[in-house]
């Protein structure tokens, strides 16, 4: 039988080590792959290392590392458990691994880099659980998550689930753009707002909802509606994705050319009885709304929610669709639709997509655009049409 | 046959029909057809001519704007779907 002093040495037989020295002095950047305790990391790592505790290693690291081709350097904090991980790594198909020899210790010791992270208290650890278990999250992505600015256009039908989602996901600064005050008919779908803020501002109804929600999130109202002269001012505040569901083209038109002039990336919606469309407008990379729709249509043919009805909880489908891509868009992960516009039908359970493209002839965001500053939207969506028979 | 998707907004227009057919080698001649069988449909989907700005026509999943326009050949079995802009939320 084995004892444990055997077994490390047999094990450290098997590997390859390397010296803090050598490995302070690579060229070809390998990946540091921190196997030690949660405890241990949070006192400091190897800048830019990645940490799946032991235990975790088998289970996690093939999401977490999957090329399996790039050099590892395995560490912990003087070379033992290290070792073991190393020898794991390569039965795991990693062809190229070493264990830092003395470990994390040794590497301090020689005054190589090291990294205090940052780290979410025990209360945050415990809220955000679920998306720490994620490997496409965890707690750099929970962090980036809480960094987040995101601006709602409208607290009703789609500001509803989202801001609820994007509040409960851990979104630090949510903005939030609504003239309007909670009325009944609001209340079959908007359900940011209750019986009880009937009558209040729908951004201060919201705000209350939020802040119970999750307290972490900061919620920034804007009791007014957007216009040319304050658009500038609101996104000037700072915002990394901004959620449109305005219940209105002029708003959607003034929001798509601000956004394209403020390189702001927009995660559209909108809805109508069952069905809605979702998309992510990303400037100068995918289209823009005018690209996708380059004149809005004749107010007969456009008929809004409150003229037309929606099906209550199409706007939590499509609201949450859109809480899905501004999370995505934050973490840097999935494929978002850009340039892809799903069409959502509840009546027919389906979901469906049409291919979006950059119009070169975009008047915004085209290659020689011939819109430059806010226009009259009111009017431009009244269009040349109006009052000529349909 | 092409099926063609009619968007809510255009339903009234089509007896509440969600998918219609109608026939024709190109997209207008299919979009002239579609017209034919529901004249409701004519001044909501053709202005001066051409399709209207505001009605975008996709021949299975591709903006025909992005193809020959309205020229675009349509062969058996492909659909379309009319798509306005909606603006609700």
């Amino acid at each position: 039988m084995a004892s444990y002093r055997d077994l490390l040495q047999r094990t450290k037989d098997e590997i390859d080590e390397i010296e803090p020295a050598e490995a302070a002095g690579r060229a070809d950047s390998p990946l540091y792959l921190d196997v030690r305790e949660q405890d241990e990391w949070d006192e400091g790592h190897l800048p830019g290392a990645l940490h799946i505790p032991r235990g975790y290693l088998e289970s996690r690291v093939e999401a977490a590392a999957p090329d399996r081709e790039r050099p590892i350097v395995v560490y912990c904090a003087g070379g033992a458990r290290s070792a073991f991980a190393a020898r794991t790594l390569s039965e795991l198909g990693y062809g190229d691994v070493r264990s830092l020899a003395g470990g994390y210790t040794e590497w301090k010791r020689n005054g190589f880099p090291t990294q205090l992270p940052r780290t979410l208290d025990a209360g945050k650890r415990s809220r955000y659980s679920r998306h720490l278990l994620i490997p496409e999250i965890g707690e750099a992505g929970q962090l980036a998550l809480l960094d987040a600015r995101v601006l709602l256009i409208g607290a009703g039908g789609l500001g509803s689930p989202a801001s609820l989602y994007l509040a409960a996901a851990g979104i630090g600064r949510l903005g939030i753009v609504d003239a309007d005050v909670v009325d009944e008919s609001n209340l079959q779908r908007q359900i940011v707002h209750s019986t009880k803020s009937l009558g209040t501002p729908k951004v201060l109804s919201a705000k209350g909802a939020i802040e119970a929600l999750n307290p972490d999130v900061e919620v920034v109202p804007y009791e007014e509606r957007l216009t040319s002269e304050n658009i500038d001012r609101i996104l000037g505040e700072g915002w990394d994705v901004i959620v449109d569901g305005a219940d209105n083209f002029p708003t959607r038109y003034l929001v798509n050319d601000a956004s394209v002039w403020h390189d702001i990336p927009v995660v559209h919606g909108s809805i109508y009885r069952f069905e809605g469309q979702v998309t992510v407008f990303r400037p100068h990379v995918g289209p823009c709304y005018r690209c996708l729709f380059p004149a809005p249509p004749p107010p007969e043919l456009a008929p809004s929610c409150a003229e037309g009805g929606v099906l209550g909880v199409l706007p939590g489908i499509v609201g949450s669709l859109q809480a899905s891509e501004t999370l995505k868009l934050t973490l840097g992960i999935g494929e978002p639709l850009v340039g892809r516009l799903l069409l959502v039908d509840a009546l027919e359970a389906s979901f469906s997509e049409v291919k979006l493209r950059r119009d070169p002839s975009c008047p915004v965001c085209g290659e020689h655009p011939t819109i430059t500053e806010y226009v009259d939207y009111v009017e431009f969506c009244a269009g040349p049409r109006a009052g000529a028979p349909a | 046959m092409t099926r063609v998707r009619i968007p809510p907004t255009l339903r009234t227009e089509t007896g509440g029909e969600r998918e219609v057919e109608a026939d024709g080698g190109s997209v207008r001649a299919v979009l002239e057809d579609l017209t034919e069988r529901h004249p409701a449909l004519r001044d909501r989907i053709w202005e001066d001519g051409e399709v209207a700005p505001f009605v975008n026509v996709y021949l299975d999943g591709e903006d025909v704007r992005t193809l020959d326009g309205v020229d675009t050949s349509v062969r058996e079995g492909q659909s379309l779907i009319l798509l306005p802009a909606m603006a609700g939320g």
